[in-house]
């Protein structure tokens, strides 16, 4: 490993971001085309109540709202772990 | 309604304007190079550049738009907000590091930076400039409908006093104070609402508006007569005669019994509240006959938890049919793929030091953006029962549920929604002569100039873009703000990404593939968007089904139509050249 990185550290480094960074956008694409699809076809599990009184169509935006934020996270400490940044 | 103008607000706003602007001024002082005016010097700290994307993104669509929408409408707003924040994955994790290893100065500059092609930076230049102007347009139009009610002035003086502000600020300091401006307007934008929404929870929900009269259920009916006159319920509009504030709260929860208010809730409780509650609303239906044009605005009494989920602005949604959900579904995926789209965006990556940088200031960005539209949830739901809402216009929700907290809060988000403009002016005016001076003068061209005379070419573009802005803004005077600002999205979507993430991820791109995938992106959603049967209806007063297209939103067909064209050209067209080690991004 230490010798990979010696030959093209950069390259390494910045494939290794693309891959966390597509795999993490995978994971909200999942989240996002889940709650369009229930707005689409199941409209009305939307007006369940789960917990807390409020229902899953305001429930739902707020945990995309929360995903974009929690993964902007994950991403930006995964990356810095990796790379000694250029 | 008719307003009057208010001492308290003009003095506030004066102030905050000519703050901003002195400030930059104080700014340009320092000498620009290009790649100062341009970048910023490359120098901005993380955190200024990531509350800096928040003021750049939040502009009018977001904070008087949406908020009027869910004050109007319901849930549906919200999902506006959604779109629009979910755009930020994709800017974040598949197009913000690759573009600043590769980029200079634009937009244009990472497209083209393996290829040295004239037809890119043509055509990803005139791309810019058109997603730049479908974007200044509502931005003009919210600030012109801004200033009527605040300070009293006629619309055209809105538009021309953001003009003339916007392009001081720009041509003295250009990205350097676009950036602070951006920053404060962010900042305060976010901490102002955070106080509203405070003080929204802690008034708790009112029936009535807190009001002891007795609940008004009579129609409304406004009407502009042939000779534009404007008569309420058929006697000339006046202060005694106007239009009623709409929007309450007409019954609480069973389980409040005979209390009339809940006192202050918990953000959660608030919610659950408004759904068990019931709300009056009211619709609008127009009718015309020979004594003018008929706006009728009826109360009526709805369920909360029916204004809480997703149909109230969509109907297509709870219709079921075919063409509305692809409508619905296009809006979505162009709001999605649009945020990393758009070239103003784009720009503020240049402005941090490195990649880590670049990363840290999107989380902040984030964070203050998905706060932001959290709060603009409140917002809208509170101006709904806050008894204070114009029925002619969405737009003034959020300032009004201001003032229905007092003179001074009014003052102070009308002027920080006003500079809400202004930063999303400058950052586009910016993009916009950036497209001009470097790429089309400079490198479309091949006018060399010196690093001076490029400043002066970006200034004397601004200029320009500020008075053409001007122009559309004062012509477009009737047009929904979202409307308009969705067709940029579209177009940016359907141009730009396709090239953006086919150039960063697929080796086999080829200079006429991106040329391609741009022009005809670009044509093929201007084209759609113009024939659509919302443009039909709001721009040339035709049927709406004298429209040839299936659906107005674009983006479904559009977006993917750019991929395609892209791969098709790109494998007729000869394989690129094995690109330099430097620029390889495997």
């Amino acid at each position: 490993m230490a010798s990979d990185q010696h030959q093209n550290p950069l390259g390494q480094s910045r494939s290794r971001n693309r891959r966390i960074g597509l795999a993490l956008f995978a994971i909200y694409v999942l989240l996002y085309v889940g709650f369009m699809g229930i707005v689409l076809f199941q409209p009305d599990a939307l007006s369940w109540r789960p917990f807390g009184g409020v229902n899953l169509a305001i429930a739902y935006g707020m945990v995309l709202i929360a995903a974009a934020f929690i993964l902007a996270v994950l991403y930006m400490v995964a990356c810095r772990r990796r790379t000694p940044d250029a | 309604m008719l307003y009057d103008s208010s001492p308290v607000a003009i003095a506030i706003f004066a102030a905050f304007v000519v703050g901003v602007v002195a400030f930059s001024f104080w700014l340009g002082r320092k000498g620009q190079s290009a790649t100062g005016y341009y970048a910023a010097h490359g120098q901005i700290h993380w955190f200024v550049n990531g509350i800096a994307f928040a003021g750049d993104y939040l502009s009018a669509a977001s904070f008087l738009g949406i908020c009027g929408m869910i004050a109007f409408y319901g849930y549906d707003g919200f999902l506006y907000s959604i779109g629009f924040l979910a755009g930020w994955i994709v800017a974040l994790f598949v197009i913000a590091e690759p573009i600043k290893a590769l980029g200079k100065f634009t937009f244009a500059d990472a497209l083209d930076a393996r290829f040295n092609s004239r037809g890119i930076k043509l055509a990803v230049a005139v791309s810019t400039l058109v997603v730049s102007v479908f974007y200044l347009i509502p931005q003009m139009v919210g600030a012109g409908h801004l200033i009527v009610p605040l300070l009293g002035l006629p619309y055209a003086a809105g538009v021309i006093l953001v003009g003339v502000a916007v392009t001081l600020i720009v041509v003295t300091a250009g990205m350097v104070s676009t950036t602070w401006v951006q920053f404060i307007k962010g900042g305060l934008l976010v901490f102002f609402c955070g106080i509203l929404v405070l003080l929204i929870l802690n008034r708790g929900l009112l029936v009535n508006a807190g009001r002891s009269s007795a609940v008004n259920l009579t129609p409304q009916v406004r009407t502009v007569t042939p000779a534009g006159r404007v008569l309420i319920n058929g006697q000339p509009q006046s202060r005694e005669n106007d239009l009623r504030p709409v929007g309450t709260l007409h019954a609480l929860p069973e389980r409040y019994g005979e209390a009339r208010t809940t006192g202050p809730l918990r953000p959660l409780e608030y919610l659950s509240t408004l759904e068990d509650s019931q709300i009056i609303t009211w619709s609008a239906r127009r009718h015309s006959d020979e004594a003018g044009s008929h706006t009728t605005y009826t109360p009526t009494v709805r369920e909360g938890r029916d204004l809480l989920k997703p149909g109230g602005y969509f109907k297509g949604l709870s219709s079921g049919k075919l063409t509305d959900q692809l409508d619905f579904a296009s809006l979505m995926l162009a709001l999605f793929c649009g945020t990393a789209s758009l070239p103003h965006i784009l720009i503020r990556y240049y402005t941090v030091k490195d990649a880590d940088a670049a990363r840290k200031s999107t989380v902040v960005g984030i964070a203050a953006i998905g706060g932001f539209y959290v709060l603009t949830l409140y917002l809208g739901l509170g101006a709904m029962t806050s008894g204070a809402l114009d029925p002619t216009s969405s737009n003034m929700a959020a300032p009004l549920l201001a003032k229905s907290f007092g003179e001074t809060l009014f003052a102070v988000i009308s002027a920080i929604a006003f500079t809400t403009v202004l930063g999303t002016v400058s950052g586009l005016i910016m993009a916009g002569s950036g497209a001009v001076a470097h790429d089309l003068v400079e490198n479309c061209w091949g006018l060399q100039m010196t690093d001076h005379e490029k400043v002066r070419a970006g200034k004397i573009a601004a200029v320009g873009l500020g008075i053409i802005a001007m122009a559309l803004g004062i012509l477009f005077k009737n047009f929904n703000v979202s409307f308009l600002v969705g067709w940029a999205f579209h177009i940016a979507a359907s141009a730009n990404l396709p090239a953006l993430v086919m150039l960063l991820f697929w080796p086999r791109t080829t200079k006429q593939g991106i040329t391609a995938a741009v022009t005809v992106g670009m044509f093929a959603s201007l084209g759609w968007i113009l024939l659509s049967a919302d443009t039909f209806e709001k721009v040339y007063g035709l049927a709406r089904t004298d429209s040839p297209m299936p659906f107005s939103q674009p983006g479904l067909v559009t977006i993917p139509l750019g991929f395609l064209v892209l791969v098709v050209v790109s494998l007729l067209s000869p394989p690129p050249v094995g690109a330099p080690a430097s620029s390889r991004l495997q």
